[in-house]
């Protein structure tokens, strides 16, 4: 996908561009041609531009197109005007072709086309210049605007299907063939289409801009049945027409995560691939089909093409790489089951968010993955068509046209078979096609289940007298056992930690390192959301398999025969099992994975040749389960790193076309954390044997060493939960559903290893600073080998002490120490600049032992200047921001007193994601503000009501956390006293769970929505969106840039100041140094920069801290750990147990007096930072820190330190600088557009004049469509300001609005104002309702039935805190998810109702999809059980079902009667008839926490009466 | 950690000490029994903290938030392998260090610290009871041959390091009876002999050679124990005391308390000495508020002193840490000791300006004058006569407890041994100038505790066995088995 393949002299990297949509399609079901079809497709195309994207030039769209089928007659007319003859509709193909501009070049191509085509036997009949109109495009896509034309071709012998698989073999050999052979064309040659059944046109076209620039377009006479469109934002604006969709069978909105995975197992697959529909010439010219240079959408629908030429129906393709949620579904029908089952076998999702529109020509379909996020809505209408679009409204339908509405659901289809003439439904394509093949009995017959095999008798081979020396020589520390292993026997769950990571990354430490440290994970961020591991468990699935995979062409009974396992952590009898397999034809061979230990160079690289010539060979000879062991290594040989030996054998073997062969198993003495297993998975084996970890275990149960009584059996047990909990947490975040299509997908980012050692083992995988190669990873296995084995060990039992968890001398550096906290609050405290300067000195100074990648830089001789003409530090404190610590996770003593000292220098704190107290928005007697300038809205939504949002400077959206970057947090129940419940808006005692995701943030066009929300929820503010460092976080802060956020904030991952999982403290995410410079590098490259401040933190320290950072380009910078070190914080680490003895992480009143923190500290901090910034800058010749900003050429690499491990480290991509023309900004000067002038509000708030001027009532009415969007904000805004929280008396503004109404109709609705909609919503449907009212109900000249058709899209009533709402007619998926206070009616509602709910009051009159109340902690849910079905579809983790007690009916009652009253609903009018029979289905939905805080409240009023 | 919130639910609580009229009857420990249930009470106050300053504090680097945690299980076991991991001989800290881990406690910014050393005291205990103390005899032996010189703490702590690690030792000491300054120098209420002995006799097992009465450059050549051993360690401790040159210093009656402490410590051990230094009916003047001064009142108290006063220079300290020393400073505060408990007078900013004499040359009162402190122009903190202040005491023994200068520079001198610029045995990483010979402990850094004797004895352990074998597996302080060597 990409054209510009660069030398990675940046840290940009292309691979990781992003791009999501809107999508659509429009077809008429009998399959009547119109030209209809193609207009109205295009206005619903342009009605989605605000789901495209534009870069820094607003006239260059990010990519539109459209797919049509063959306009036969049009085409027949025009080429008999060019003199040449089309024979019938069948018998010819017709292409789209994007020629290179060049015109040798481009007649090298047509020459080349020309003689494949004969080759392959068909006719040239002619070409047609596509007219095109070349003043549309933008002056970017200008500059690479390609030259279209059409081909036409015929063919001797082939029509129809056949014809099709032959154009595709031309296409594809022709593609491949320019694309290696032709100098000049640079990958420019395209084929947009190909086909006898469609035709694409498509570029890098803003939506509004397709139909102009294509003649053809405009024409009465291009008629089609169907027509498919797609519109694109990108991340990236670098000009590139290709790229735009739709591509030839589908479009897609979404991000297929797995990618890297699913292109390299796909190279293995197409190794073997055989068809009876093609010869092997022909496959041998076309593939290969997948390329992991091409974009994810691009690669799926390659597959998706291969798959269908090749003999599959469509919707039977889609199934098989899109499959819904199948392992847990017990409710779902048999042989469908064993489709997926047996399809499991075959081909691992394509995972990853996707909405996907399909056709081939003859139908047109859609479907959802298992996670169904992203908006897919549906219309069928009296005249005959089916709509299909990302948002309802988008093609405008009458009322009275509509026969019904609907909402793509999770993981299922729907098709208009335009053949048939009719519209299938999911339950009748799914079981057509899984009806086709006996499946069921093909496993039945060949699969393997490990689960059901019996246990070999097998007595434990422990050898408890050698088991502390293989500790040692696979690294076991105290830590490892005391942390890690102990905790997660007993209790099945990952250790927690707190106050981020200190120490050294992996490269830089001069401890010996596991190599697993050397790999981050990556995460989701923006482009697609992370899913909640624990919550929507039934989406996720840790089901593996092992054995041989077969032609995927074809499907045969033996396709099946595998061993499949339900998750991958094995138990030694597991492993043995295994072994017992060959008497059905399964047979194993052990690899052992060791290396000579006597220290010679290139020992390591050796051992790994070996292992994957032993590998092959065992292949060769048949086996089908390769057992990767390190178990025979002693005092001569060094085992091999289990990641390093599985990436070896398994990129060996992808190499050598074998992978496909056989399964790997892992029996690793290294493997103990959950990163462990997620590396070895993550780089191809399919299960894992912890051999050393488990004996661990056992050897502490018998030492009586485990916190809890347990059996060996029970704690092994709790271990794999552990693991498995741990791997579906570190797959969520990257937002993968299966560890199947996890497995060796290489989310991963190396830091440190060279890339000598990635090419060999971890093929593809991004390292960008180079470092370690294999003798230096091999020193690292040798220290610990030489400790163990050495003769005269003095104390054989003692292992290492660690020190990564808590400061030991013998362990890991930390950055903050004894020392250094002592310094930095000794000197604080007395405001002594000089000690100061010890303690900035002793964390500068790393050149001894390096701790940072900034450690290693140093700044060049530049003329100094006095420090006089530096700017003063006020200038300085403007730019500083505390981080975002909420008032619940710190006491309010800690909170407050960083608001008021950051107030009084008039820098910023942040409200963390706790809301905040509306006291605190007053200024105190004496001058003082504990008003938190940043509010943040992070996932939670906590307090987040439009007063709070009014009273900030700045508007924060939390994307991820440094700590944990795609995961959720928890408050604890014991935390949330009475204040906190209030401020949050919750009940006291009751547990609050912030969601991973943002439930309105999907995708980057979702994070401009919320931006746009937030603007307008207080247009004073800046909205800052908070990314964490990674690769590719560059692309993702471009993509926030043209999504309008006025600042971007890079944290580092080794931030991070309360609670997070150990593992993802340590293990995810990236440094600072590394993402600010990317986010820097990509914006200036994009011309972004100069609309947007870029701001860093992340174990920011000192002044040296701060000038880096600018230097790599922030202009504002964030200091949390520290500033909570100045208020008394002793780094405990211990936040999570709300035991902070110095009253900081603690709610506990006996502790927070005992909090010394005091204001004038912070400031006496902040003001040596800023001095200590000015000296650096004097001595640098920087006057202002706008001109410093950016200037990487001042750094350079220190040439002073020389450990052998730095030694091959490069930098240079971190301090790459590219040359900028003078009229690209580097830092932040322009303001960006927010697009609000045309606003519907500006019209609401001038008609509500008389209640701000006169304090009367109004009632107006207002026509509304699908491109106003976030209506009621503004007015919402502008009421908080003049009437604070409390807002206005019921009513007081009462708009009636009619049509279609946009994204977030009636955000953060502030009491006082009413709402009521005739007509229908899109998504964010009262997003954050702040007391106001909401009404909606059909027009009045629908005819559909309301109960049973979507009114309102997903996730409404998001984080509500307060109000009413009435909805007559069906919900999306996510309703009321995270409400806590708002009391709403609505006639069904779809999957995952009520998640994460804390309070308030839903009830539903009709059918509810699954996961309903999941993570619920907090109000109450009535349901009107109509299918007698609920207690199926309800997750019971945190809820029960109970029957209705007296004051329920009554508030049941009094809602309905609202309701009716409101909507005049007739479904509630009919139950209110027949009220007993109705009360008898209601059941009751209460959270098992919020019953015993209730009960516990009414014990207390009763005694106290 | 067993217990998260313990440091909520107990507070800080030690073994009662004996009445103090009664003890001063005896030289027996001062202290009660404790029962074991109530030592888990305190470990449990540890909040096991993300940055321990106590293990920082801690000159041996001891691990105390690991083994407080496995006093709180009870794992005894695996408390005593905590310990010993870092500490040779946790039965004398856990009597007689000042503890600096408490002063660094973090539990101590607001609260009463953790009771470390008695934590530690009490494992050490239970580890003998239980038999987790009991000699460990290394897998082979190198066959190399390591002379030590002195056999207080650090010469006993570096034998019994080099011993693990394969080496013969030899353990060469100048007195009676091994031990050191612990075995003379601390009296038997603060470290019952038996204590000593019990360690002597473990390490006798393990392999060690000890030889008294073998006073290296007075009966045993120098020249032939170069030749003899391979290595040779000067582990003699800084044994010169600080004299108080003015008027009357040469009456009699005054005396160092070294002295005065090492007789009474030998007659307590059955030994007689004739001419004893004794308090017995005297007044009793200590000079200098340190605690060795305290161990003179200890002592004087108990051979029946008339009065005793102890002199301190330096101005009396407050009660409470001050911005000077900020935790986890060593706190500049007033420190009451057992000895104090027990009766006498203190007073501070004293100068003592003359001993007064009888016709006999006897020391009879002393001479002293009020001072205050303030600082200088220079900012340096001096003092002057608070005019018209000075007065005079009755003085019949006079003891002087205010420091101790250097190693005795005589076998020193005999090896050649260049000293650094205090007068202790120059050394690089434990290392003298003279190729065989490497120094720890006192001899070495000066004056110091017993628990910076241990750590010397420890890390010039690993030195030696480098410097022998070419790398050691001996646990040093700060690098641990993990950490990768650069190799340029």
């Amino acid at each position: 996908m990409h054209a510009m393949k660069e030398v990675n002299k940046s840290l940009y990297t292309p691979e990781l561009e992003h791009d999501s949509c809107g999508i659509g399609c429009v077809a008429n079901i009998d399959g009547s041609k119109t030209n209809a079809i193609i207009q109205d497709a295009i206005d619903m195309l342009e009605n989605m531009e605000h789901r495209g994207g534009t870069g820094a030039d607003p006239e260059t769209g990010d990519g539109a197109g459209i797919m049509i089928q063959n306009p036969h007659d049009f085409l027949v007319e025009e080429c008999s005007e060019l003199g040449f003859t089309l024979p019938e509709i069948g018998h010819y193909g017709v292409g789209m072709l994007f020629f290179p501009t060049i015109k040798s070049v481009r007649e090298e191509c047509r020459e080349v086309l020309e003689k494949f085509a004969i080759e392959l036997g068909f006719k040239v009949l002619g070409y047609r210049k596509v007219p095109v109109d070349p003043n549309v495009p933008g002056s970017g896509a200008k500059k690479v605007e390609p030259i279209i034309e059409q081909v036409f071709l015929s063919h001797s012998e082939a029509t129809f299907d056949d014809l099709e698989r032959k154009l595709f073999v031309l296409r594809n050999y022709s593609i491949h063939f320019i694309g290696h052979n032709v100098s000049g064309n640079n990958g420019d040659f395209y084929i947009p289409s190909l086909s006898y059944k469609v035709m694409i046109y498509k570029g890098q076209l803003r939506t509004d801009q397709l139909r102009p620039y294509y003649y053809d377009l405009q024409n009465d006479k291009l008629t089609s049945a169907l027509a498919l469109v797609h519109s694109r934002f990108s991340t990236n604006t670098f000009p590139n027409w290709k790229l735009a969709q739709p591509f030839r069978y589908i479009a897609h909105n979404g991000e297929i995560n797995t990618i890297r995975g699913n292109v390299t197992k796909m190279k293995s697959k197409e190794a073997i691939m055989k068809s009876s529909l093609f010869t092997d010439d022909e496959l041998e010219k076309l593939l290969p089909v997948t390329d992991p240079e091409h974009s994810d959408s691009a690669n799926l629908d390659a597959l998706v093409e291969m798959l269908t030429v090749s003999g599959r129906s469509l919707p039977h393709v889609m199934m098989m790489l899109v499959p819904e949620a199948w392992q847990d579904n017990k409710l779902m029908n048999p042989e469908r089951k064993a489709f997926y089952k047996y399809h499991a076998s075959i081909m691992e999702p394509w995972d990853g968010p996707a909405a996907l529109v399909f056709s081939d020509g003859k139908m047109i379909g859609a479907t959802l993955d298992r996670n169904g996020l992203r908006p897919s809505r549906f219309c069928i209408t009296k005249d005959g068509r089916l709509i299909i679009a990302s948002e309802a409204g988008a093609l405008p339908v009458k009322p009275d046209n509509v026969v019904s509405k609907g909402r793509m659901q999770p993981g299922k289809m729907l098709i208009a078979d335009l053949e048939k003439r009719r519209v299938v439904y999911d339950e009748e394509v799914k079981a057509e096609i899984s009806r086709k093949q006996p499946y069921g009995d093909w496993i039945k017959q060949h699969r393997v289940k490990l689960g059901t095999l019996t246990s070999p008798k097998l007595q434990p081979m422990y050898e408890l007298h050698t088991l502390p020396t293989r500790q040692k020589v696979f690294g076991y520390t105290v830590e490892d056992l005391k942390v890690i292993l102990g905790p997660m026997a007993v209790s099945g769950i990952e250790p927690v930690g707190s106050m981020g990571a200190d120490t050294p990354i992996a490269v830089l430490s001069n401890q010996s390192q596991h190599i697993s440290n050397y790999f981050k994970q990556l995460f989701a961020q923006v482009s697609n959301p992370p899913i909640d591991p624990i919550r929507e468990r039934m989406v996720m699935s840790l089901f593996t398999r092992v054995g041989e995979s077969l032609n995927i062409l074809d499907e045969t009974p033996e396709h099946t025969k595998q061993v499949h396992i339900s998750q991958p952590v094995l138990l030694d009898s597991d492993l043995e099992k295994f072994k017992n397999l060959q008497s059905i034809g399964f047979d194993y061979a052990v690899i052992n994975a060791q290396f000579v230990a006597d220290s010679a160079r290139g020992r390591l690289e050796e051992g790994l040749n070996k292992i994957c010539s032993d590998a092959e060979e065992a292949i060769r000879n048949g086996k089908t389960i390769l057992i990767i062991s390190d178990k025979k290594i002693d005092a001569d040989n060094a085992p091999i790193p289990s990641q390093l030996s599985t990436g070896a054998i398994h990129q060996h073997l992808v190499r050598k076309n074998l992978r496909t062969k056989a399964g790997i198993l892992v029996e690793g003495g290294d493997i103990r954390e959950t990163h462990h297993f997620a590396t070895i998975i993550g780089y191809g084996a399919s299960a894992i044997n912890p051999y050393l970890a488990l004996e661990t275990i056992h050897s502490m149960n018998a030492k009586g060493l485990l916190e809890k009584e347990i059996s060996d059996e029970e704690a092994f047990k709790l271990y794999q939960k552990a693991i498995g909990y741990g791997l579906l947490k570190i797959l969520s975040k990257m937002g993968i559903s299966t560890l199947q299509s996890y497995q060796s997908a290489q989310i991963f980012e190396a830091l440190g290893i060279s890339n000598r050692v990635i090419d060999k083992c971890f093929t593809g995988t991004i390292s960008r600073i180079e470092g370690l190669d294999f003798d230096g990873l091999a020193k690292e296995v040798l220290v610990r080998h030489k400790a163990a084995f050495a003769p005269d060990t003095t104390s054989p039992e003692t292992l290492e002490v660690g020190g990564v968890y808590q400061w030991k001398h013998r362990g890991e550096k930390h950055l903050f120490g004894p020392e250094t906290i002592h310094l930095l609050q000794h000197s604080t405290h007395t405001n002594n600049y000089e000690k100061y300067k010890r303690y900035a000195e002793k964390i500068n100074d790393q050149t001894r032992n390096a701790l940072t990648l900034r450690g290693l830089l140093e700044f060049r001789n530049r003329a100094p200047i006095p420090i006089e003409e530096v700017e003063p530090k006020e200038e300085i404190f403007k730019r500083f921001a505390t981080g975002a610590m909420s008032f619940g996770s710190i006491s309010h003593e800690a909170h407050s007193t960083l608001a008021v000292a950051m107030n009084r220098i008039g820098a910023k704190s942040n409200s963390g994601e706790g809301g905040e107290d509306e006291v605190r928005f007053v200024k105190k007697p004496n001058g003082d503000w504990e008003r938190s300038a940043i509010k943040q809205v992070a996932s939670g939504r906590f307090g987040v009501t439009s007063y709070y949002l009014t009273n900030a400077d700045e508007l924060q959206i939390k994307m991820a956390q440094g700590a944990k970057p795609g995961e959720g947090g928890q408050l604890p129940g014991h935390k949330v006293d009475d204040w906190i419940g209030r401020v949050r808006h919750s009940t006291p005692g009751v547990g609050l769970i912030s969601p991973p995701p943002h439930h309105d943030i999907y995708s980057i066009e979702d994070l401009a929505q919320l931006i746009f929300d937030l603007k307008n929820a207080n247009r004073a503010a800046r909205i800052n969106v908070k990314l964490v460092s990674e690769a590719g976080v560059g692309t993702v802060a471009a993509g926030v840039s043209k999504a309008n956020a006025d600042v971007v904030l890079i944290s580092g991952s080794d931030g991070g100041t309360g609670a997070s999982p150990i593992s993802s403290i340590r293990h995810a995410g990236l440094p600072w140094e590394l993402g600010l410079a990317e986010a820097h590098q990509t914006l200036v490259k994009n011309n972004l920069r100069s609309r947007i401040t870029v701001q860093t933190d992340g174990q920011v320290r000192t002044g040296r801290d701060l000038a880096i950072a600018t230097l790599l380009g922030a202009e504002e910078w964030g200091v949390s750990t520290a500033a909570l070190v100045v208020e008394g914080c002793i780094m405990m680490r211990k936040c999570h147990l709300n035991t902070c003895p110095v009253g900081i992480a603690t709610q506990n009143p006996e502790l927070r007096k005992l909090f010394t923190g005091d204001p004038d500290h912070v400031v006496n901090f902040f003001h040596f930072l800023a001095e200590d910034l000015r000296e650096i800058m004097a001595s640098l010749g920087f006057r202002t820190i706008n001109e410093m900003v950016g200037h990487t050429e001042v750094l350079r690499f220190r040439n002073d330190i020389n450990h052998w491990k730095y030694r091959d480290l490069d930098l240079t991509p971190i301090l790459y600088k590219e040359f900028t023309p003078s009229n690209i900004g580097t830092f932040k000067q322009i303001e960006q557009d927010h697009e609000m002038d045309e606003v519907l509000d500006l019209a609401l708030l001038e008609m509500s004049k008389p209640v701000f001027m006169q304090g009367s009532n109004v009632k107006k009415h207002f026509p509304i469509k699908n491109t106003n969007r976030s209506v009621g904000a503004i007015l919402s805004n502008e009421v908080s300001k003049e009437f604070k929280g409390q807002g206005l008396p019921d009513d007081t503004i009462h708009y009636l609005f009619e049509g279609s109404a946009g994204q977030s109709f009636g955000v953060f609705l502030a009491p006082g104002i009413t709402f009521e909609l005739q007509g229908e919503a899109n998504d964010y449907f009262g997003k954050g309702l702040s007391g106001g009212k909401m009404i909606v109900y059909p027009h009045g000249n629908a005819e559909f039935v309301a109960k049973d058709n979507i009114i309102i899209g997903n996730v409404a009533f998001y984080g509500g805190t307060k109000g009413k709402a009435f909805i007559n007619g069906m919900a999306g998926e996510r309703f009321a998810v995270r409400n806590s206070g708002v009391e709403a009616v609505v006639e069904g509602v779809g999957d995952h109702a009520c998640e994460y709910m804390t309070g308030g009051y839903v009830t539903v009159l009709g059918p509810t999809g699954k996961n309903f109340g999941a993570g619920m902690s907090g109000g109450i849910a009535y349901v009107y059980d109509v299918n007698g079905n609920f207690d199926t579809l309800c997750n019971p983790g945190m809820v029960s079902l109970e029957s209705l007690e007296e004051e329920d009916v009554v508030k049941i009652k009094s809602m309905i009667e609202e309701h009716v009253q409101l909507t005049y609903s007739p479904l509630a009018k009919e139950l209110l008839e027949n009220w007993s029979v109705a009360l008898s289905k209601f059941i009751k939905v209460m959270p098992d926490d919020y019953k015993a805080v209730l009960q516990a409240k009414k014990e207390k009023i009763r005694v106290a009466v | 950690m067993g217990q998260k919130d313990g440091f909520l639910k107990f507070n800080r609580e030690l073994p009662k000490s004996r009445d103090a009229k009664a003890r001063i009857g005896d030289f027996k420990e001062i202290y009660e029994e404790f029962p074991v249930e109530r030592t888990k009470e305190q470990a449990a106050r540890c909040m096991d903290c993300g940055v321990p300053f106590c293990h920082n504090g801690c000159p041996l680097g001891n691990i105390i938030p690991e083994f407080n945690d496995a006093v709180y299980s009870e794992k005894w076991d695996e408390a005593t392998r905590i310990l010993l991991s870092t500490n040779n001989f946790p039965e004398f800290t856990g009597r007689i260090c000042p503890a600096p881990c408490e002063a660094g406690c973090v539990l101590g910014i607001n609260k009463p610290p953790v009771a470390i050393e008695h934590i530690e005291k009490t494992i050490a205990e239970q580890a003998f009871e239980k038999g987790y103390i009991k000699p460990v005899f290394p897998e082979h032996r190198t066959g190399n041959k390591v002379a030590i010189i002195g056999s207080g703490p650090a010469g006993l702590a570096c034998a019994q390091q080099l011993n693990k690690a394969g080496h013969w030792v030899t353990v060469f000491e100048r007195d009676d009876r091994i031990g050191g300054l612990l075995r003379y120098g601390i009296p038997d209420f603060k470290l019952e002999k038996w204590v000593v002995e019990r360690r002597v006799e473990i390490m006798n097992q393990e392999g060690i050679r000890f030889k008294v009465n073998a006073n290296v450059g007075v009966n045993v050549n120098p020249k032939e124990l170069m030749e003899d051993f391979h290595a040779v360690v000067i582990c003699t401790g800084a044994t010169v005391p600080r004299d108080l040159p003015i008027p009357g210093r040469e009456a009699r009656g005054i005396h160092f308390a070294m002295d005065f402490l090492t007789q009474q410590n030998k007659v307590v051990s059955g030994d007689t000495i004739s001419d004893q230094i004794m308090a017995k009916d005297k007044h009793v003047v200590v000079i200098g508020g340190g605690d060795t001064g305290s161990d003179c009142i200890g002592t004087s108290h108990r051979q029946g002193a008339k009065s005793v006063t102890q002199l301190e220079l330096l101005p009396k300290p407050l009660n409470q840490r001050t911005h000077q020393d900020p935790w986890p400073l060593w706190p500049m505060t007033l420190r009451t000791s057992s000895s104090h408990e027990e009766g006498g007078d203190r007073e501070w900013s004293i100068l003592t300006k003359e001993f007064k004499t009888n016709a006999a040359g006897e020391v009879q009162k002393i001479k002293l004058a009020h001072i205050e402190w303030f600082t200088n122009e220079q900012s340096q903190r001096t003092f002057r006569e608070v005019p018209g202040s000075e007065h005079e005491i009755k003085c019949d023994l006079a003891l002087l407890s205010i420091g101790f200068l250097s190693p005795e520079r005589g076998l020193l001198d005999q090896l050649g041994l260049a000293p650094d610029g205090r007068g202790n045995v120059y050394t690089n990483d434990y290392h003298s100038n003279i190729d065989k010979i490497f120094a720890a402990g006192d001899a070495r850094r000066g004056q110091s505790l017993v628990v910076w004797a241990i750590s010397e004895g420890r890390e010039a352990a690993v030195a030696v066995d480098k410097f022998l074998t070419g790398s050691s597996q001996l646990e040093s302080k700060e690098v641990g088995f993990m950490a990768l060597e650069n190799d340029g």
